[in-house]
Formats: C-alpha cells, structure tokens, sequence
C-alpha cells in the first residue's frame, strides 16, 4: 500500500483483473452527470433570479411555475440520478470483482433509456405537461419508460451482485441497493394513473383527497430518504474511504445503522403534512418516527467523519476530500434539522416558508452535490487515467462553492424564520400584525442574496467542468499491466 | 481474505473483509449513539402515548391527553373571540358617525380596519390606501366616486361597485367612440383638459369642445366637471384622473372606457369587520 498521499492524484491503476469490468457505462454516467448538473444548477439560479426580479418572467412558458420542476428534475434526477447511478456501477464492479450483469447492450439501454426519459419529462414541463405532485411531475408514458429504466437498473445492480466474487457485499452495496428498490416501490405507487387517452398526454391519479395527499408525500419524503439519502450514503460509504486510504470506523455502525435507516425512513412522510386536512394520528405518528430517525441518521455521518481518525491532516491539502467530508458534516446538520422541522411545534413557525427551502438546499448543495463532486473529482482521472488537471482549480471550486450554500441557507433560514414570524405576529389588540404581501415585500433581499448563492455554485459546477474537460483531453498515462495488478487492491 | 490485522492508527482490530482495498474496523458502536437513539425512542414512543397515533376503521385512539387540532384551533378562536367581543359589540351598537368620538373604540377600529384593509383591500388600493396610478383609486384624497361619508363608504365596501350583488354601485360610461367622430372626441378632451384649469374658466367657453360637452358628458359629470356621485361620474375639474390626466389617457377614456370594478364583502366579512374597514379608510385623510 502506497502511504505516501501525492496531491497531484496520479490515477489509480487499472482494475485489470476484474473479468468483464465495464468502465465506458460509468464514463458515460459521469459526463450525463456534469451537463445535468450544470443545466439543473443554470435552471435553479434562473428561477431564483425569477422570484427575486419577477420582471425577468418571459412569457407563459418561462413562468417560475413551468421552470421550477425543469430545476427540480435536473438536479434530483438529472444530476443527482446520474451521480448515483454512475458512481453504484464503478462502486459495485470494484467491490464485487466482477463486471456488470446483462452485458453492454443492457448497461447501454439503462444509460440511452434514462437520458431520454429526463428529456421527455422537461420538455414536457415547458410545454405544461405534469401530474402536478412534486417530484414525481412526469405524466404516465414518462413513468413508465422510467419504470422499465429503473427494473433493468435493478437488474444489472442486483445481478452484478449476485455473482459478485467476493464473499461478502459491501456496505456500499447495501445502500445503493436499498436505495434502488425503495425507489421502485414509490415510483410504481405514487404514480398509479389512469391516462385520459392513450393518445394524450394526460392521466388521473389513482387516490384522491387525503390519501393523495400522503401517498405524494409519502413518495416525497423518502425520494429524500432513499434517492437523496441512502444512495448517497453509498458513494460516501466507497468513496470516503478510498480518498482518506483509511478502513471504515465500525461496521457494526454500519449494520446497526443501515437497518434503522431503511426502516424508520419509510414512515416519516406525514410530518411534510402537519396542520393539513390529514387526521392528527398520522400526524403524530410521522412526526414520532422523524424524532427516531435523528440517530440513524447520524450513524452514517459518524462513520463518514470519523473514519478520517489518522487522515484529519490531509483535509488541509486535498479539496477532494474536503468534499467528501463537508458533505458529510452537511448531512449531519440537515438530518439533525429534519427532525427538528417535524415536530408540529417547530413546523407551526417553518412550514410553506423559506426555512424549508433552506433545509432541503443545505441537504442538496452541501451533502447530495459536494459529495457527489468529490466522487467525480476521485473517478474521473481514475476512469480516463489522466490526472486530474488543476488540484488549484478544486480548491477554488470548493470555496466558491461553500460560499454559495453559506449565502443560500443563511438567506433562506432569516427570510424563512421572519416569514413565519411574520404570519403569526399579533398586535395588542388582536389583529394581524402584517398582511401576507408585506411577508412578500420582505423577502426581496433575501431572495437577491439567494440568488447571488445560485450563480456562484453555478460558478463552481462550471469551473469542475473546465477541470474535467481539461483533464480528459490531456494523453493518458500508460501503465505496464504488470505493476498494475498489485494496484487493484492498494 | 478474512485475515483480522490491527490498525496501526487506532489499535483497533478490522473485521477481516477487504473490498477494493477499503477494510473495515470492529469499533464497537459509540454508547453515546446508542444511549439518544434509546432515549429518541422513548420520547417518540411518549409522544405516541400522549397525542392521538392510532385508529382502526371504526374508532380514533385519542391519546391520554385527549388533544386534537380542531379542538385546539376552537380553543384558540374562542379566546380571540372573547377577547375582541366586548369592543367588537360596542362597535356595531355604536352609530358609525359617533365611533371616532370614543378614543377606545377608535383605536380599535383603527388597528381592525387596518389589519382587514391590507389582507383585503392592499392589493388593489395598496397598502395605506394610495391606490395604484392608473389602475384603481387612491383614497387618501377627498376625490370620492361614491361618496366619502361613512355611510357611502361602507355602503361601497359591502356591496361593491358593478358587481353582481343587487346593491352594489352601478354606472357605465359609453363607448363614445360609436357616437362621435374623432375630432369631435379630440376637441372634448381638449375642452375636459381645461376644467381643472381656473385660468381658462372664461376662454374655455368658446372652445368648440364645449358644445360637444355639454351635450354628451355634462348630464353625468355635471356642467362643470364637478362630477355627479349619484350618476357615479367622476370628478373632472380637480386634476385628479384615476386613468391617467394625459391627452392620450383621457382620449383613450373617452372612445372606450375603462370601469373598474369592485368585489362585495357583505359575504365576506362580518357588521364589525366592514365598520372597522370603514372607519380606517375614513380616517386616511379624505374622510368628509
């Protein structure tokens, strides 16, 4: 093992003796995940730029209404999709040993057929085509296409891991497979619909009312809990580790951890429905399992940070894992803010303001993409065996970046908490103290300085563009396959 | 594979697994980590034992505090109610024109109306009733369409203006453009841009507008301009044009009219609610 850390991030040598190893589905992911993140982090700063100057509207078509889900599905599913399954197909055929199950035509099928379900849910969204549920707009014949995406993905995941040539699975493997059947089960059930026409675009939701209600939330809250969470905790699971070079602070964590998550995740839902029309019970009872959820949560974050014991010093020269762990340290603040949000007393003063907006954003831009970037930064030179072009140009994505999400959530959190302030101020003599317009005047600011956060993460996506753009045209290092071997397991 | 080694950092042993070089470490979990999670559980399951968590098909379990949201916003609106009732009471026993005698019901009214007037009135006549230029009329002004007493006001807020309530305020302008040729409309306009003007009191008369005036727009604006709050024909003589005071603006006015048109909040808000309303708009500054 070569203990000697080299901030120039020579790359790892070849994975020569995985039989099968299927290295161009994962470069492909990689580069669908850097143009969706740069499209869903231009569509985001749009739209903030929207709500802060109304006046930059540009018709019925480029109303904040059409582009938000445009933001929402790029960086969710366009960017954080791609991430995830990129990053689950270089994790599982290195830990497993093996290449991907159902071959290159498959593996090329998942790629082909999830880019274009992306783009026919977006161009949709412009042109008004969406089942209105957040996160889940696409109307019935994207949902299927998806559907079918989605199976073959379980497949190739799940049958890679079944002739893995390891004896055990991963922790990683874990998560990214949870992850991946969970997502299933919510797709398949929050978009139950019956099309109008088969010639039409539109459908109608299977429930109604209430049950609407909770299923979409119940779909939303662990797109969080399972898309955003647990396949994320896969990539730090894989992807910590390798860039500290230190073992995993406690598998036992791990296990503990791992079932609690999946297992109390699934029936938080209903605290995103707290003073609605849902009967208090389930109210309580989202709210209980949110307050259960905190430890679980953490676990993950402590095996993150604290599988670092003996690296802390390379956090000052290498950016990548700086990344890695911020991320980390972002997830723990935001599942430690989740929880705080569900309790009904805390949501009477958070909910439809801002602060929400904030806690999802410090969970996307600090734990999803930061650790997502540090997974790219430690792949890319490792898939094209080029190294990485500029480690200074890193480090000043970073910065940008951690910038941007400090102005975001400061922004959100002032201008969520004095919304909610603000609607319950009372006067003397019992009357409302603002009206709702003064709640919106209010917010200008705010909305300016949140705004200002979008263009400087877009900044930072950019500059990792440059980076990889850069690092992928220079010649490829040639490695003897001989000294290569001893590699695979350094 | 499963060799167990000891890290050399942190003493402690691995697990034995190794995949793609990442091996594990057998740290017992952290007890702190595992004393919250226990106690997470207990104040959950507490919360569960306190507040409704559980229902059948049949009955609702309702928790051994016996709470429920609705029963808590009933609480909460009956202490409001109780607490506003007196004045509220006295508000709608007292006439509207002895209110602003009483310095307590006043200030009451005052604080009410202005709460009602921005969640209901602002997003036309904007916050603090300056209206929008153009768009719908300022009324901090004493130029009234309808009538500045108190009676007219809540007369208006409680009917409306050219809505579909029975008793709401009703005038229509025509469309002049159908009936006059457009010299005629651009001499009347010239003629309609004196009135404000006492400079021109005397020469105004001979303009050719003037004939044209009298004829078409004097039975509801009055002779002068002075308006006729009756007909609902607004003021022309004091410079104050809700649709713009430009050539162009009262040319446009004058070949197809524009009316604005008003909600009624009889339905909407209660005797007390319509009386604050009232007197706040009263007492912007153009009350008469």
């Amino acid at each position: 093992m070569n203990n000697a850390h080299s901030p120039t991030f020579s790359p790892a040598l070849a994975a020569g003796s995985i039989p099968g190893l299927n290295e161009a589905i994962v470069r492909r992911f990689t580069l669908a995940t850097i143009i969706w993140a740069l499209f869903g982090f231009a569509a985001g700063t749009w739209v903030a730029l929207l709500l802060a100057f109304p006046q930059l509207n540009i018709g019925l078509e480029g109303t904040f209404g059409r582009l938000r889900p445009v933001h929402t599905t790029g960086v969710i599913l366009g960017f954080a999709g791609n991430a995830l399954i990129g990053t689950s197909l270089y994790v599982v055929q290195r830990t497993c040993m093996v290449g991907l199950w159902g071959g290159r035509r498959l593996a090329d099928f998942l790629f082909w057929g999830y880019q274009a379900f992306l783009v026919i849910a977006i161009t949709g969204y412009v042109l008004g085509i969406t089942q209105s549920r957040e996160y889940a707009e696409p109307e019935w014949y994207a949902d299927l296409l998806l559907l079918v995406v989605w199976v073959t993905y379980a497949a190739i995941f799940a049958g890679t891991i079944a002739r893995r040539r390891e004896p055990h699975i991963y922790v990683a493997n874990w998560f990214y497979l949870a992850f991946i059947i969970t997502v299933a089960v919510l797709h398949i059930v929050n978009n139950l619909a019956m099309p109008v026409s088969f010639a039409g675009t539109k459908s109608y939701s299977a429930f109604s009312g209430v049950q609407d209600a909770l299923i979409q939330w119940w779909y939303g809250h662990n797109m969080v809990g399972f898309f955003l969470t647990a396949g994320f905790i896969g990539i730090m699971y894989y992807f910590v580790p390798k860039q500290a070079e230190r073992p995993i602070y406690s598998y036992r964590l791990s296990i503990v951890h791992f079932w609690a998550l999946i297992f109390l995740y699934i029936w938080a839902g209903p605290h995103h429905l707290h003073f609605t029309a849902l009967p208090d019970w389930t109210q309580t009872l989202g709210m209980a399992f949110s307050i259960m959820l905190w430890m679980p949560s953490w676990g993950g974050m402590i095996n993150g940070i604290m599988t670092l014991s003996g690296a802390w010093g390379r956090l000052r020269t290498d950016p990548i894992l700086r990344f890695l762990v911020v991320a980390v340290a972002f997830y723990g603040m935001a599942t430690f803010e989740g929880p705080l949000m569900a309790l009904k007393s805390v949501n009477a003063l958070s909910h439809y303001t801002d602060w929400t907006v904030g806690h999802v954003h410090s969970g996307a831009l600090g734990w999803v993409a930061f650790i997502a970037f540090g997974a790219l930064y430690f792949m890319v030179p490792r898939l094209w065996r080029r190294p990485l072009w500029s480690v200074r140009l890193v480090e000043w994505h970073f910065w940008i970046a951690s910038l941007a999400i400090v102005l975001y959530i400061t922004a959100m959190w002032v201008s969520g908490i004095t919304q909610g302030l603000m609607w319950r101020a009372y006067d003397a003599l019992g009357f409302l103290q603002y009206s709702f317009a003064d709640s919106v005047a209010m917010l200008h600011p705010y909305y300016v300085i949140r705004a200002l956060g979008g263009v400087l993460y877009l900044t930072g996506g950019i500059l990792m563009t440059v980076n990889i753009i850069m690092t992928i045209r220079q010649p490829a290092v040639r490695v003897p396959k001989v000294a290569a071997a001893p590699a695979v397991t350094a | 594979m499963a060799q167990r080694e000891r890290d050399p950092v942190t003493g402690r042993l691995t697990t034995g697994h190794e995949w793609d070089g990442i091996k594990e470490l057998a740290t017992p979990i952290p007890g702190w980590w595992i004393t919250v999670f226990l106690i997470s559980i207990a104040v959950a399951l507490l919360y569960l034992w306190l507040y409704p968590s559980f229902a059948t098909t049949k009955s609702l379990e309702p928790g051994v505090l016996g709470w429920s949201s609705r029963q808590e916003l009933r609480d909460e609106q009956a202490m409001a109610a109780a607490a506003q009732g007196p004045l509220r009471n006295r508000l709608v026993a007292t006439p509207l024109e002895e209110a602003g005698a009483d310095e307590t019901l006043r200030r009451f009214a005052q604080a009410g109306g202005r709460a009602l007037f921005n969640e209901n009135c602002a997003a036309c006549h904007g916050v603090g009733g300056g209206g929008q230029q153009g768009q719908f009329p300022a009324l901090l002004d004493d130029d009234w369409l309808w009538g500045g007493k108190q009676a007219d006001i809540i007369q208006t807020i409680r009917h409306g203006i050219r809505n579909e309530d029975a008793d709401s305020r009703q005038s229509a302008m025509p469309a002049f453009a159908d009936t006059l040729s457009k010299d005629q409309i651009a001499q009347v306009t010239d003629y309609v841009l004196t009135l404000s003007d006492a400079s021109k009191a005397d020469s105004r008369t001979s303009l050719p507008g003037a004939a044209i005036f009298k004829e078409n727009c004097a039975a509801c604006h009055g002779d002068a301009g002075e308006g006729g709050r009756d007909m609902g024909g607004p003021r022309l003589n004091d410079a104050i044009w809700l649709y713009g005071g430009s050539r162009d603006a009262i040319m446009r006015q004058i070949n197809n009219p524009r009316m604005g048109v008003m909600p009624s909040f009889a339905t909407r808000l209660d005797e007390a609610s319509l009386r604050m309303l009232t007197l706040y708009v009263h007492g912007l500054g153009g009350g008469e």
